[in-house]
């Protein structure tokens, strides 16, 4: 049949008229059938215990995607009955991509960071798998490990990553410039170091951070914050970061810029930034996660290869607490296979497994540290994490913590960026967060 | 009477006939579209109206449960909140300019096309590469090209002793708005410009022919023959670039976050943060509406101006 010109759908019967009323019609049907709210959701199930599951990583940081992979095929050699598809995205679009895929279902299995239990706890995004947590872990595992998958004394995951910021530098470039490492145990000899740094000569900008308009530039805050006694929230749930060592904490951030101490482009970077910074020799000293060490001590992926050393953060008037960038794997609320992305993810948590992936990221169990292997794989950064890691804060545990967080990161650029001073600009955060904790 | 009653019948059993016949082709014609309806609803309209009706309530989370009905609420909270505006400013900011320099440019790179160039094909494949190349691709290009450590541009400039100093060129808000912008030109310039070389090889030379008899040079056969004749092709670049960069969000998500301090943050990607980072789902599916609204205006205001034959001094 051939259809001519405009002749052709009244020739056939078809009118315009018809087909806009069908068309209506089907609008219609469509808009009736939109008016459920919300997403599709479904209700998750344990499952056979066995069948296909797919997991959801980040790419960046932490756990090499190869080391994932291999981790993977290992359990599916243990576990035959259970197949694993891994997916991975970088860090930045992980929680979009939960949030995303939470409706269909699609992952059993995906990695939450510690800022997310309680949004993804109470819109049940996760499932709550307090049952299935033997009491035992809750003592062989480091606090800071056991706190990062709580919210509100319930368990939304299984720790897996457990990482804080330590302070990587330059052996050869201090002792260029005369400067004692040791010099580098408070914030203050850090920037005393800095500026002989600069002055010898040896590096432009002798620090660089991950200062980006990301969350990459809360932790750094957050483990300044620490250092100089302030608080993201009072006692009642108010914010309190505009106050003390908050604030205190962006003025010493701001001042290292106008000092010409910081790398001005530390505001357009994010961890791999300054990874890549370091590497080139263009750092002497950089806040980061485990796993800069291995890369940055790496002959085919470093000029500094060698010259590379790390230490616990330093301290500040109020010591040296770490910000916790602890991750932990969870089970999708609605996974129609729980049992046996349950049996996945107690496979790679466990400590036999983590012990072996020592070099990309470290254990959880408190034992793995006295373990002479484990201390083995890492040797320059188990030392320093066995200190550090029982001093960790937390970022602000509310359901709207990307809402806050994002507020957060505009106030701090803008002190940065000179745009605002320290005080207004937290001032200002404050005031924007206010509301959002309160909803 | 008669001869007029019996044409009257055999006309009528003809429709009967054709009646019959053309229900069944009609059938036929909708089993044929039926398809095509059902990707259309699928996936256009069914979105669509899913996400008036969720603009409609609280709703947030993605999961399905019962949220409270707010009628136009959603709307309304937009226009009270303060963040909203300067997004809204950089909104407008970047649509004009890089509409506007993506025209100018692509109409002189079209009328360098058209022009008896030796090897013409050659620079027609240059110029659409940078179109060929994945948004994504091409902000992650222009973020290391940008790069205040070891990017290309300070290279350049430092090589020709332009400037030597290591410029932080996505360092402020304003400098890097208008850096995103440049890159983003420098991609779609290519898209307009075949836009409008099709337009200028459906001018006759003729037309030329004439404006030179008349005494034209060249610059006035450009704004009295071609500028006037490339009205239509010119509109319809206006409106898909318009609506295009309206609707920015994958280069600001690869270059700058929508950093420093949210200045290149733009309606889409803040429409985006609502919506999935802080799962705002209500808020930014009204978000969203707005943004449909205002693109949907836009595109009217030029087709009625091209209508009316205001563009391009067309009278």
């Amino acid at each position: 049949m051939t259809f001519t010109g405009p002749a052709g759908p009244h020739a056939t019967g078809l009118t315009r008229r018809g087909l806009l009323s069908a068309t209506g019609a089907a609008g219609l049907g469509a808009l009736l059938a939109a008016c459920g709210v919300g997403g599709g959701g479904q209700k998750g199930s344990a499952g056979s215990g066995k069948g296909s599951i797919r997991a959801l990583f980040m790419k960046q940081a932490g756990y090499s995607e190869d080391d994932i992979r291999q981790m993977t095929a290992s359990f599916q050699k243990a576990n035959p009955g259970i197949k694993v598809t891994t997916d991975f995205v970088s860090y930045e679009a992980l929680h979009d991509k939960i949030v995303a895929a939470a409706p269909a279902g699609t992952y059993d299995v995906v990695l939450i960071d510690v800022i997310w239990p309680a949004e993804f706890g109470s819109k049940h995004i996760v499932a709550d798998v307090s049952s299935k947590w033997p009491d035992s872990w809750k003592h062989k595992m480091l606090p800071g490990a056991v706190a990062t998958p709580q919210y509100d004394g319930t368990f939304y995951g299984v720790p897996w990553i457990l990482d804080t910021k330590y302070l990587f530098f330059n052996t050869a470039h201090l002792k260029q410039a005369k400067v004692d490492p040791g010099q580098l145990d408070s914030w203050d000899g850090v920037m005393k170091a800095a500026r002989s740094l600069k002055g010898a000569g040896v590096t432009k900008y002798p620090l660089v951070w991950s200062w980006q308009q990301a969350e990459a530039l809360i932790c750094d805050y957050t483990q300044l914050l620490g250092a100089f006694g302030g608080r993201f929230l009072d006692d009642s749930g108010k914010p309190a970061f505009n106050q003390g060592g908050g604030v205190q904490a962006l003025e010493f951030m701001r001042q290292s810029i106008v000092d010409g101490l910081s790398n001005p482009a530390s505001t357009q970077s994010l961890e791999e930034d300054v990874r890549r910074v370091f590497s080139a020799g263009q750092a002497s000293m950089a806040l980061n996660w485990t796993y800069m060490y291995g890369l940055a001590d790496d002959p085919k992926q470093s000029q500094v290869a060698g010259d590379v050393a790390v230490l616990q953060t330093p301290q500040g008037s109020s010591g040296r607490p770490g910000v916790n960038g602890s991750m932990a794997l969870a089970v999708s609320a609605g996974s129609q296979q729980q049992a046996a992305a349950w049996t996945y993810v107690t496979y790679l948590t466990s400590q036999p497994v983590q012990d072996k992936y020592a070099l990309s990221s470290l254990p959880v169990w408190r034992s793995s540290y006295d373990d002479p292997t484990v201390v083995k794989t890492n040797p320059a950064v188990v030392p320093q994490a066995k200190k550090q890691l029982g001093d960790l804060i937390l970022r602000p545990q509310v359901q709207s913590y990307n809402a806050v967080s994002q507020a957060l990161q505009a106030e701090i650029q803008n002190a940065l960026l000179g745009k605002k001073s320290a005080q207004k600009a937290m001032d200002d955060a404050a005031s924007k967060t206010s509301s959002m904790l309160a909803s | 009477v008669t001869a007029a009653s019996s044409t009257r019948r055999r006309a009528g059993r003809r429709r009967g006939r054709a009646g019959v016949s053309s229900k069944g082709e009609g059938r036929f014609a909708l089993l044929l579209l039926a398809p095509a309806a059902v990707v259309v609803f699928g996936v256009v309209l069914y979105p669509v109206a899913r996400t008036l009706v969720v603009s409609l309530y609280d709703v947030d989370s993605p999961m399905a449960g019962s949220y409270p009905f707010v009628g136009l609420g959603n709307y309304t909270r937009v226009f009270q909140d303060s963040a909203f505006y300067p997004v809204l400013g950089h909104t407008v900011y970047f649509t004009l300019v890089s509409t506007f320099l993506e025209l100018a440019l692509g109409i002189a790179v079209a009328l360098l096309l058209n022009a008896p160039l030796r090897v013409r094909w050659l620079w027609r494949s240059i110029v659409v590469l940078p179109w060929a190349l994945p948004t994504i691709v091409n902000g992650a290009l222009w973020r290391w090209i940008y790069n205040g450590q070891y990017g290309a541009l300070n290279g350049v400039l430092s090589s020709l002793g332009i400037s030597h100093g290591q410029h932080q060129w996505l360092g402020s808000p304003f400098l890097a708005l208008n850096m995103v912008i440049l890159a983003d030109v420098w991609k779609n310039t290519s898209i307009v410009a075949f836009f409008i070389l099709a337009g200028l090889q459906t001018i006759s030379s003729d037309l030329y022919e004439a404006a030179r008899i008349d005494g034209a040079g060249a610059w006035r056969a450009f704004w009295r023959v071609t500028l006037p004749l490339l009205a239509p092709s010119i509109a319809v670049v206006l409106i898909l670039r318009t609506i295009e960069a309206f609707k920015v969000f994958d280069i600001i998500y690869v270059m700058t976050g929508g950093g420093p301090a949210s200045g290149t943050q733009t309606i889409a990607f803040y429409t985006y943060l609502q919506a999935f980072s802080d799962q705002l789902f209500g808020y930014g599916a009204a978000l969203a509406y707005l943004i449909v609204l205002a693109v949907f205006a836009l595109a009217m205001t030029y087709l009625r101006l091209l209508r009316q034959g205001r563009l391009a001094g067309v009278e």
